[in-house]
């Protein structure tokens, strides 16, 4: 071994490491591919399955779910494979019973809950005009506080909740709240969990952020929606 | 839903704090944490890094979604956060030869800091806009200094007190990050 | 046993005991503390971790002639990072549920400490079946780890076990032990305990030879 050798180690010339780099980029682009091809079939099957379980559970009485978009312009279209929100469209299910008609509409709804946000999936029954009752899709609240709101009896005892459009098609008639335990006075008000009321809050916040903007639009079109397509 | 900046710069900081309430970047804390000294630099370092990390992760989300390969967007922003801490140690280098030689290793270490790819990644899922995603990084940086700070304090401070041979080190370590978690869960809810 | 089995064996209980991720060597914290609410949780994400260790060791120790050393970090990263998206994609064609569960996590796996140091310190010196042999041992020692973790914390923070309840309507959860403080203080005992049972057997062993300890 030489001195210069010793005081400064060999470098690798530029052309062998580009090379290298593009053989082993081109092995992992390979790998990743193949994997995401070779699952993208379960993924999605998946997803779909997940997503029929939410619904039939907030919907009694579903069987079958076909995914719709709410437009602003107060129009619905059916939501097409892998495509991207059009602007400020709601997406919501319409659940379907064994014989083909409408038996609730479902969409999700989000608000900051006390550690993290809320999501929810909410169901409305055409027929009552009533929130029939919400399952929580993702939430980080406390353990056997914030997680009440899905087994509390009392707290599920404010469902069906009243939802009445407005006559104009703009909002609903009376705006969903949340309030203090023991003060519910009116029927589309929600009475909150005392000692989880944040999180009970959370969760009347997020039906009405939606409701608010999607009941109105999909009433004028529940003709269309009755029967299964 | 939208989130005002004033929101998600609490949330980031304080209610979900980086460190303390979602696990991101307990290396450092607990391997670096040792000194005041280097607390401070190490957490502006990060949060410097951050910010870079995800002005490019979001402009990088708008090119992978342009092009539908959402599928290469981990490999990306891992090779993008590495470049980027490259590039910022290459700056620092000739432009601030003394901040350079203060942050030393720590730099480099950076890139395996989940806590920066975490910024990038949470960014994406609940996707910020612009403004948003800058003020997220900021907040998360700023929650990382701060939960460093902490630790450096409480542990130069510990050195002095009369602690079991056995219980020394990281499990002490630990221990501490708890309490300073169990603390910090006093700030949920405070970004509604 | 032969020569070959029995460091085979070494260097698969290496990483299980001797080295183990997370009692000795505390790499890895932010997935062991943060998935760890449960003990399915636990497990699972200590086998995605397995299988992205053992396969990124193995191309690795395959590719080390040819990777040049002034890339090596860049190389290894990304090859770590192809191999967390194929997990990530795995995941989420077994279980949703799970996918959710974990969050992040999965996709934080790239920069799990552990793997980039195997990768780096080990793999990229040694055959690919070392290799394998060694983050096989490095990632069960993790699982084992998480799962010691996930479990006490599902116990004490839930009364449940793998989602089966073990006390009865009348236990109140010790809920503090599922959110992150808990996380911080069940791995604190556990290193507590390791320091404990390490020092006893040093004292017994020192006490056999005769040697005096000085403490």
């Amino acid at each position: 071994m030489n001195h210069a050798t010793q005081t400064l180690p060999e470098m690798t010339p530029p052309a062998a490491m580009i090379r290298t780099l593009g053989l082993i980029a081109a092995i992992c682009g390979t790998i990743i591919v193949a994997a995401y091809q070779g699952t993208y079939r379960a993924v999605q099957e998946n997803k779909r399955i997940a997503l029929e379980r939410a619904v039939f559970k907030v919907v009694p009485g579903a069987q079958a779910i076909a995914e719709y978009w709410a437009l602003p312009n107060g129009e619905i279209a059916k939501v097409g494979a892998g495509e991207t929100a059009p602007a400020d469209a709601i997406k919501f299910y319409a659940g379907y019973d064994t014989a083909g008609r409408l038996a609730g509409i479902a969409a999700e709804g989000a608000a900051k809950g006390y550690a993290d946000t809320v999501r929810i999936l909410f169901a409305w029954d055409p027929a009552t005009r009533k929130i029939a009752g919400f399952s929580v899709v993702a939430a980080r609240e406390t353990p056997g506080i914030g997680d009440k709101v899905t087994k509390d009896r009392d707290f599920l005892a404010n469902f069906p909740l009243e939802a009445e459009p407005a006559a104009d098609g703009r909002a609903l008639a009376h705006e969903i709240r949340t309030v203090k335990h023991g003060s519910k006075a009116h029927a589309w008000e929600i009475d909150a969990i005392a000692g989880a009321t944040i999180t009970s809050r959370a969760v009347g916040r997020a039906i009405n952020d939606t409701a608010q903007k999607l009941l109105p639009r999909i009433a004028m079109h529940l003709d269309t929606l009755k029967e299964k397509p | 839903m939208h989130e005002s900046a004033a929101q998600i710069f609490i949330n980031a900081f304080l209610a979900n704090n980086f460190v303390l309430a979602m696990f991101l970047g307990l290396c450092p804390f607990i391997g670096v944490s040792g000194k005041l000294e280097t607390a401070l630099p190490m957490g502006a370092a990060t949060t410097f890094v951050m910010l870079v990390a995800s002005l490019c992760a979001f402009g990088l989300n708008l090119l992978l979604a342009y092009f539908n390969l959402e599928f290469l967007r981990l490999i990306a922003y891992i090779v993008i956060i590495a470049s980027a801490v490259q590039l910022v140690e290459m700056v620092l280098k000739k432009y601030s030869p003394a901040l350079f030689r203060a942050l030393g290793i720590y730099l480099p270490l950076i890139t395996t800091n989940c806590a920066v790819l975490g910024v990038a990644l949470f960014q994406t899922a609940r996707e910020y806009d612009f403004v948003q995603s800058v003020t997220f990084a900021v907040g998360a940086g700023a929650g990382f200094t701060l939960a460093l700070t902490l630790m450096a304090s409480v542990r130069e401070r510990l050195r002095l007190s009369d602690v079991p041979s056995v219980a020394q080190g990281t499990a002490l370590s630990l221990m501490l990050a708890g309490i300073l978690s169990l603390a910090f869960m006093g700030f949920a809810g405070l970004g509604g | 046993m032969s020569q070959a089995a029995t460091t085979t064996w070494e260097e698969f209980m290496e990483g299980v005991w001797r080295q183990n991720p997370v009692f000795v060597m505390v790499l890895g914290l932010c997935p062991t503390l943060a998935v760890t609410v449960s003990a399915v949780n636990a497990l699972s994400m200590g086998l995605a971790t397995t299988f992205v260790l053992t396969c990124s060791c193995l191309l690795v120790s395959l590719l080390r002639k040819l990777i040049p050393k002034e890339v090596r970090i860049a190389t290894y990263i990304v090859i770590i990072a192809t191999f967390v998206t194929v997990v990530d994609y795995l995941i989420q064609a077994i279980s949703l549920a799970l996918y959710d569960a974990l969050g992040a996590f999965i996709q934080l796996i790239v920069v799990n400490c552990i793997i980039l140091g195997r990768a780096e310190a080990h793999a990229s010196k040694h055959p690919p079946l070392t290799a394998v042999v060694n983050a096989l041992g490095m990632g069960v020692g993790f699982s084992i780890g998480l799962f010691a973790l996930g479990s006490v914390r599902e116990i004490l923070g839930a009364g449940k076990l793998f989602g089966f309840s073990l006390f009865g309507e009348h236990f109140q959860p010790w809920v503090v032990m599922v959110l992150p403080p808990g996380g911080f203080f069940v791995l604190g005992l556990w290193l507590l305990l390791f320091a404990a049972w390490g020092r006893w057997r040093q004292r017994r062993q020192g006490a056999a030879k005769g040697v005096t300890q000085h403490a």
